[in-house]
């Protein structure tokens, strides 16, 4: 039946994200595989794992797409799909970027569900949208049908919406495949722009070597938990091992461990760079 | 009477052209604006399929009210109603794929129509009324039925609009901005076999597709903002629904065929000469759209 669900408002901003033996499984085959952990509020994770591995999977179950099999997901003390406060930014490739809407549009898009029904967005709304378009350094850009941009320019304005909807937990489904470095540098610098603004970020990405030096925590993740904690924790030979088998090759050196990947994301052909 | 003058208001001496006419800018107006969803979301399909699916109620209002108007509406509303929400119902969770799901449905429901007209002995004339339309029929009770509820659904669209466009936009978006994403999916569906009962009239079940598709995908071609798309869209409709009808007046040809054949023929000049997307700007510019560099962030 149809459902008007009620969004509830969050007062205690400080209560963790708790993510608790979350299990999904279709035909049998579990895409997670009982995934347990808990973030601080404000945090920087980045979520890594091999091709296929349940980051996607996680992503739409933190953002109550996907009801989870068995296991609970609780933002700030409530169920995601009673929160506004949670953004799920697609991969790019997802969006229909032929559609005919500007810069400025989608960023407003984001305030369509604190508007609520019958309302229209008002002065405090466009006031908003311009901020997070200023605050992604897309202003001059606004008026830009969106698939007139370059690949890193729509993920700016992906980040503006949800910075629009006032999302305290933004989940990033790979943000930088197929980016370019300075474009990639844009990124990482709004994600500092984030942290200063108190959101949790989850980036789930390729990358061993961003994950190791831009964020907080690393979550390994191949449908289980394999480790979850600083880089320097996680990122380890023993545990590069049992996420990726056979697709990583690891070599030590001495300045630590070197893993070469011959998987690549999905789109992108470029093999991956060494990583420390 | 300049002869201009006289080729535009000649036709409207008679009554039954001048509520023609009406009845058809109305559709015309209406589908190209529903339309412009339709095509946003890639429910074309669809909308062609809800078309003839409507069929045996047609059908069954027709045998009930011996040809009345009324009846006949009411039977081509509630199938339409019944077979929209049906499929939404049976593809919501995807169990079933939506394109499949709608040709086994519909084929099946356009089937039964006919069929039940043809129980009928003086079915074959009713049946072309139905198939084409008969927008010269048209009486003052059909027009203001027409009007009140093209009125209802271009009400609707603009009341729930914002949350339309992120649907379409985004349903990944919709979900987590909380909005009720299968009210929504319902209520597009609902307008879309009301809008298609409307059109039924003006050019029958077989040419809808052609009302609520063509004047949508043309404008898409040359409109940067949904707003624009949607008032191309509609003045794309109304000037083929007139410009159709008097052509048929003229050249006298069946007045359904020649309105979508003008939007079928705007939509070719549009595909070839749009500034933006038009084939043979592309070929003069190379295939790509030039995309900008990046720029700076701000501070």
């Amino acid at each position: 039946m149809v459902r008007f669900a009620k969004i509830l408002p969050h007062e205690d901003t400080n209560t963790p994200i708790v993510v608790q033996g979350i299990t999904v499984a279709y035909d049998g085959h579990h895409a997670l595989d009982n995934v347990s952990f808990t973030l601080a509020p404000g945090e920087r994770v980045a979520v890594v794992g091999p091709n296929g591995a349940g980051k996607s999977t996680l992503f739409k179950v933190m953002a109550g797409l996907l009801p989870p099999t068995s296991g609970s997901v609780s933002l700030f003390g409530g169920a995601p799909e009673r929160h506004i406060c949670v953004a799920y930014v697609p991969q790019r490739s997802e969006v229909d970027l032929s559609f005919p809407v500007t810069v400025r549009d989608v960023v407003l898009m984001g305030r369509v569900g604190k508007l609520g029904l019958f309302r229209w967005p008002g002065r405090a709304d466009r006031r908003l949208v311009e901020e997070c378009l200023a605050l992604v350094g897309m202003t001059d850009l606004a008026e830009r049908q969106i698939g007139e941009l370059s690949g890193g320019q729509q993920q700016r304005v992906f980040i503006a919406q949800a910075l629009a909807q006032e999302a305290q937990v933004m989940l990033l489904d790979e943000p930088f495949t197929g980016l370019d470095v300075n474009s990639q540098e844009d990124i990482l610098a709004i994600l500092e722009m984030l942290r200063r603004r108190k959101v949790t970020v989850l980036v789930s990405t390729h990358d061993l070597n961003q994950a190791a030096h831009y964020f907080d925590r690393v979550l390994l993740l191949n449908h289980r938990l394999i480790s979850f904690g600083p880089p320097a924790e996680v990122l380890t030979a023993q545990h590069l091992n049992q996420a990726y088998g056979e697709q990583l090759r690891l070599v030590e050196t001495a300045e630590g461990v070197m893993a070469f990947s011959d998987t690549c994301c999905e789109g992108g052909q470029e093999p991956h760079e060494p990583n420390r | 009477m300049s002869p201009i003058v006289e080729f535009l208001l000649g036709p409207l001496s008679y009554p039954f052209m001048v509520r023609g006419l009406l009845a058809a800018l109305t559709v015309g107006i209406v589908c190209a604006v529903l339309g412009t969803f339709v095509v946003l979301r890639g429910m074309a399909f669809l909308g062609d399929a809800l078309a003839h699916a409507i069929l045996p109620g047609v059908a069954v209002g027709y045998l009930v009210g011996n040809g009345a108007r009324g009846p006949l509406f009411a039977g081509a509303l509630l199938t339409g109603l019944f077979t929209a929400l049906s499929v939404g119902a049976l593809t919501f969770r995807r169990q079933v794929r939506e394109d499949s799901a709608i040709g086994v449905i519909f084929a099946g429901m356009f089937a039964l129509g006919i069929a039940l007209i043809s129980s009928v002995r003086s079915y074959t004339v009713d049946l072309a009324h139905f198939l084409f339309g008969d927008v010269l029929g048209v009486a003052p009770g059909d027009l203001l039925l027409t009007a009140c509820l093209g009125a209802l659904v271009l009400l609707l669209l603009l009341a729930f609009y914002k949350e339309l466009v992120v649907m379409a936009f985004n349903p990944i978006l919709a979900t987590t901005l909380r909005l009720p994403t299968r009210f929504l999916h319902y209520l597009l569906l609902s307008l879309l076999a009301l809008t298609i009962v409307l059109s039924l009239q003006t050019v029958g079940v077989a040419l809808t597709m052609a009302m609520l598709v063509t004047p949508p995908a043309a404008a898409y071609l040359v409109a940067r903002r949904l707003p624009s798309m949607m008032g191309l869209s509609a003045g794309i409709g109304a000037f083929s629904a007139l410009s159709g009808l008097y052509l048929s007046y003229y050249v006298n040809i069946s007045s359904g065929a020649a309105i979508v054949l003008v939007c079928t023929l705007i939509f070719g000049l549009v595909f070839l000469f749009s500034p933006s997307r038009g084939v043979l700007r592309r070929r003069r510019h190379g295939p790509h759209s030039p995309k900008i560099d990046s720029t700076p962030l701000a501070p």
